[in-house]
């Protein structure tokens, strides 16, 4: 991908010599596999009510809305997707132009063919009753509010010109289709995050910019969207004219520089001599984390300490499944065991006790309470693998929700009613930690955050890290080599609920009620899916993946960003997940050990050869017992 | 005293008899080639020692003590470490994990050492860093280098054996159980590898039992060969013993009879 970028210019040689293909000449059963699949997801699409529930969402006033984005952005893909060809070694590399531009636009219009289908058997059959979220408004959508001919018309249309489009961004040189990219998606974030920007602006007192960027149904105004996108394009073209002018000044001063680079981090030692570099990212970063609640919003910090309580329960459960490689599908009971701990002891509402202590010494019990759920959930699944050991923790999952809701424990948990009137946070007499303030809960949550983010780094790369990879790996083999799987594994699930627990009990103090329906599977499958979107055994990835799904769309309670994919957030989730397992399996982030695999490798190589060949030059011609004879 | 001693083995997997009646001996400071042909029961008698198969009946004291009923990694941090005969690796992990994560047994740094950083932690870091070089300068500039931070699934397969046989050796074990350790490599790499097995004995002190089809590995170093067959030790002795007796021949060798 770097590669691609750093040297266009071997990329645009290429085509002088290439083949062409004439226009007609299109692998016809790939358009029509892929114009099937578009028409189907169309119709899909338009069925399942998101062009209606979300045509309230303005992105750019007055022209598009997220209804209709949600009709617009699958024929790009897919049209995209059609010209994708992979050149193996041996096989022909084909010169790019409008044979591309075809394919795109006849897989767009005659997926959407797809939808003039629909419009007109939604005008002449009535299908509400099998498919209950079909509505009238639907119809007036995919009409324009005018007739069913234009309806029925002007799709395969807006197909092709889209489909034109995506077909067309194989033709286009790298730099241009990145810099489409990027301006369509800096449009599009712009218009997502109106009320995180608005918020923001409100906080640095320039509501004026907000005022000027978004209408007043929430979109982007016309002059400000052709603004972005103009400042996102030189953005991009700065961005690609710098890494030019790098690639440049490499070539030029030769390769010492990188072969110094590579030795120092093939030597590194981990916990030692961190690039300042990083230091200093590290710093500034941790600074904006710290300083930027101040000036946000209510409902923008009440956001981020969702997703903050998700980053919580994905990290532990990355503990879990992503370094020990043990799929929990029941984390969510980690996760409750903190929430009633921290309402049981604090809460003048807790039916059978009445104790109300600080919630520090409640979350000290909670901590040992979930670490002991650990144990004992632990105990009895750790000698199972596999899907023997994922469907056993689901239902453990699901017997500590069952015994909250029980009359049998009802004493203590007071059942479907929950427990009530739990108080804030009192943090050492200093302030005050309440669920109206989401501000301080996001503090709170940070703070914890940060504690789950130490925990996962300094135990991956210790002894027990090393044994939960090992385990992750090949577990005969490990115990084999001496590794203690039985406690390793007990371990992996200590430290994921105890991680867990924290999040249970900042939200039982943030909402300041919690009930048994809040801990359904659900929950569990969620933070799963956070985990494995994010990147599996990779924290930032973990927080990234959180970011994008809770933030943007939602937790299973929580609203996120886009609210009006309240209804879809678990088919998108599912969607997300799909296409995730299919194309980048790895994960948004994936972990430095995944990623190593593929660039790294060679550069070090490289580094310690150069090396080599410099201490033979020095030692003059020492170290012929270096047998190259075998070298993969 | 033989450092291993077994007596009476039986394994059992439904009706087959894998392992019939075995008695065997090591003592300290021996090379023992275990050979005999495909479905000889090799590899179980290998995963019996080292506790991946339960035995049905039987005795196995190493060093006077019985290792009957320990779970594998007990029998490892016991001073019994093996390689494996379809590489096994730890594919994913680096060069230097895989040698590092194997001293396991040899470390005591609890998670709170790692949370908090002590003392401990940081010198115990330090010393399982630096034996799992030493173990890897074993063999050479092989594994050493940019080799150190590569993940085990780059290496090459004769790279990848000598791997294993490094992460055996960084259990820091008395006894090292070796599976076909030439399997799949050339003449050149396998005779290498065969005099490095023979100062694995002379310089690094371990006693070694190894499984190995290359004849001309088995003859050059070991000590002593026990030849299986069905389960069962037909033939015992020196090299030049086993590859004369008739028995053997028929059931092993074949009928060219050109190991020798």
């Amino acid at each position: 991908m770097t590669a691609a970028g750093d040297f266009p210019a071997s990329q645009d040689a290429a085509p002088a010599a290439a083949p062409r293909r004439r226009l007609l000449e299109q692998d016809w059963r790939k358009l029509l596999r892929a114009s099937a699949i578009l028409a189907i997801a169309q119709v899909f699409i338009g069925l399942s009510g998101m062009p209606v529930s979300f045509d309230r969402r303005l992105l750019i006033d007055p022209i598009l809305s997220l209804g209709y984005l949600s009709l617009l952005w699958l024929p790009l893909a897919v049209s995209y997707w059609v010209g994708r060809e992979q050149v193996l070694e041996g096989m022909t590399a084909y010169a790019r132009g409008g044979r591309d531009v075809l394919a795109g636009a006849i897989t767009g219009a005659v997926g959407n063919a797809g939808l003039t289908l629909l419009v007109v058997g939604i005008t002449h059959f009535d299908i509400r009753d099998p498919l209950v979220n079909w509505s009238p408004q639907l119809l007036g959508i995919l009409e324009f509010e005018e007739s069913v001919w234009l309806g029925a018309l002007i799709w395969p249309a807006i197909g092709a010109g889209v489909g034109a489009l995506g077909g067309g961004m194989h033709w286009a040189s790298s730099r241009i289709t990145r810099t489409t990219v990027i301006v369509l998606l800096s449009v599009f974030g712009t218009a997502v995050l109106e009320s995180v920007i608005t918020d923001l602006s409100q906080g640095f007192h320039i509501e004026a910019v907000s005022d000027w960027l978004y209408g007043p149904k929430r979109g982007l105004t016309y002059p400000a969207a052709i603004v972005v996108a103009a400042a996102a394009a030189a953005i991009a073209g700065g961005i690609a004219a710098y890494r030019a002018f790098l690639a440049r000044t490499a070539s030029t001063s030769g390769q010492l520089g990188i072969a110094a680079s590579g030795e120092t981090s093939a030597n590194r030692v981990r916990w030692r001599r961190i690039p300042v570099r990083r230091l200093v990212g590290f710093a500034l970063s941790a600074a904006a984390i710290v300083v930027l609640p101040l000036f946000l919003g209510r409902l923008t910090n009440e956001l981020l300490a969702n997703v903050g309580l998700f980053i919580l329960l994905a990290l532990g459960l990355n503990i879990i499944v992503g370094l020990a490689g043990i799929l929990d599908l029941g984390y969510v009971a980690f996760f409750a065991v903190g929430g009633y701990s921290v309402a049981v002891l604090t809460s003048p509402g807790s039916p059978r006790f009445d104790l109300e202590i600080p919630w520090f010494g409640a979350l000290f019990a909670a901590m040992l309470l979930a670490g002991l759920a650990g144990l004992l959930i632990g105990a009895p699944v750790i000698r199972m693998r596999g899907d023997y050991l994922a469907i056993v923790t689901l239902g453990f999952g699901e017997i500590i929700r069952v015994l909250l809701l029980s009359d049998w424990l009802s004493g203590t948990f007071n059942g479907a009613q929950g427990i009530t009137n739990i108080p804030g946070v009192e943090v050492f007499g200093l302030a005050t930690v309440r669920g109206f303030e989401p501000r301080s809960v996001l503090y709170l949550v940070l703070v914890f955050c940060a504690i789950a983010v130490y925990v996962s780094w300094r135990l991956e790369n210790s002894r027990i890290g090393r044994a939960w990879m090992a385990i992750r790996e090949d577990e005969s083999v490990a115990e084999a080599m001496g590794v203690d799987t039985v406690s390793a594994k007990l371990m992996a699930f200590v430290t994921g609920a105890v991680l867990g627990s924290f999040s249970g009990a900042i939200l039982s103090a943030k909402v300041g009620s919690v009930f048994p329906h809040s801990f359904a599977i659900i929950v569990s499958i969620v933070i799963l899916v956070v985990v494995i979107f994010g990147g599996m055994g990779s924290i930032a990835g973990v927080i990234a993946g959180a970011a994008v799904l809770i933030g943007v769309l939602g937790g299973p309670n929580q609203p996120g960003l886009l609210q009006e994919f309240a209804e879809y957030k678990i088919l998108i989730y599912g969607a997300l997940l799909v296409w995730m397992m299919l194309q980048r399996s790895e994960g948004l982030i994936p972990s430095v050990r995944r990623a190593r695999e593929l660039h790294l490798d060679e550069m070090n190589q490289d580094a310690w050869l150069r090396a080599q060949v410099a201490a033979d030059d020095a030692g003059g011609g020492g170290g012929g017992d270096r047998s190259e004879g075998e070298q993969p | 005293m033989p450092m291993l001693e077994i007596t009476g083995l039986h394994v059992v997997f439904g009706g087959l008899h894998a392992i019939n009646d075995l008695d065997f001996a090591v003592e300290k400071g021996e090379i023992v080639a275990v050979i005999g042909p495909n479905g000889a029961g090799k590899t179980t008698f290998f995963n019996a020692i080292s506790g991946m198969v339960k035995p049905t009946e039987g005795q196995i004291a190493f060093e006077g003590r019985s290792l009957l009923g320990l779970d594998p990694n007990k029998i490892t941090s016991r001073g019994i470490a093996r390689t494996f005969q379809n590489v096994r690796l730890f594919a994913n992990m680096t060069v230097l994990e895989n040698v590092m994560v194997s001293q396991h047994c040899r470390t005591r740094q609890r998670i709170l050492d790692a949370l908090l950083q002590t003392r401990r932690f940081r010198t115990e870091e330090e010393q399982v860093r630096a034996r799992g070089k030493e173990v890897l300068g074993f063999f050479g500039t092989r594994l050493t280098g940019y080799r150190f931070d590569q993940p085990a699934s780059v290496l090459s397969y004769a790279n990848r054996r000598r791997l294993e046989i490094a992460r055996a050796m960084a259990t820091s074990p008395k006894l090292i159980l070796l599976d076909e350790p030439v399997a799949g490599m050339n003449p050149v790499e396998s005779a290498e590898l065969t005099q490095l097995i023979g100062k694995l004995r002379d310089e690094m002190g371990y006693t070694i039992v190894l499984i190995e089809h290359d004849m001309s590995v088995v003859r050059d170093i070991s000590d002593r060969v026990v030849v299986l067959d069905h389960g069962e030790a037909i033939a015992r002795g020196t090299y030049a013993e086993v590859s004369a007796n008739p028995q053997v021949i028929e059931a092993y060798l074949g009928q060219s009879a050109d190991g020798s």
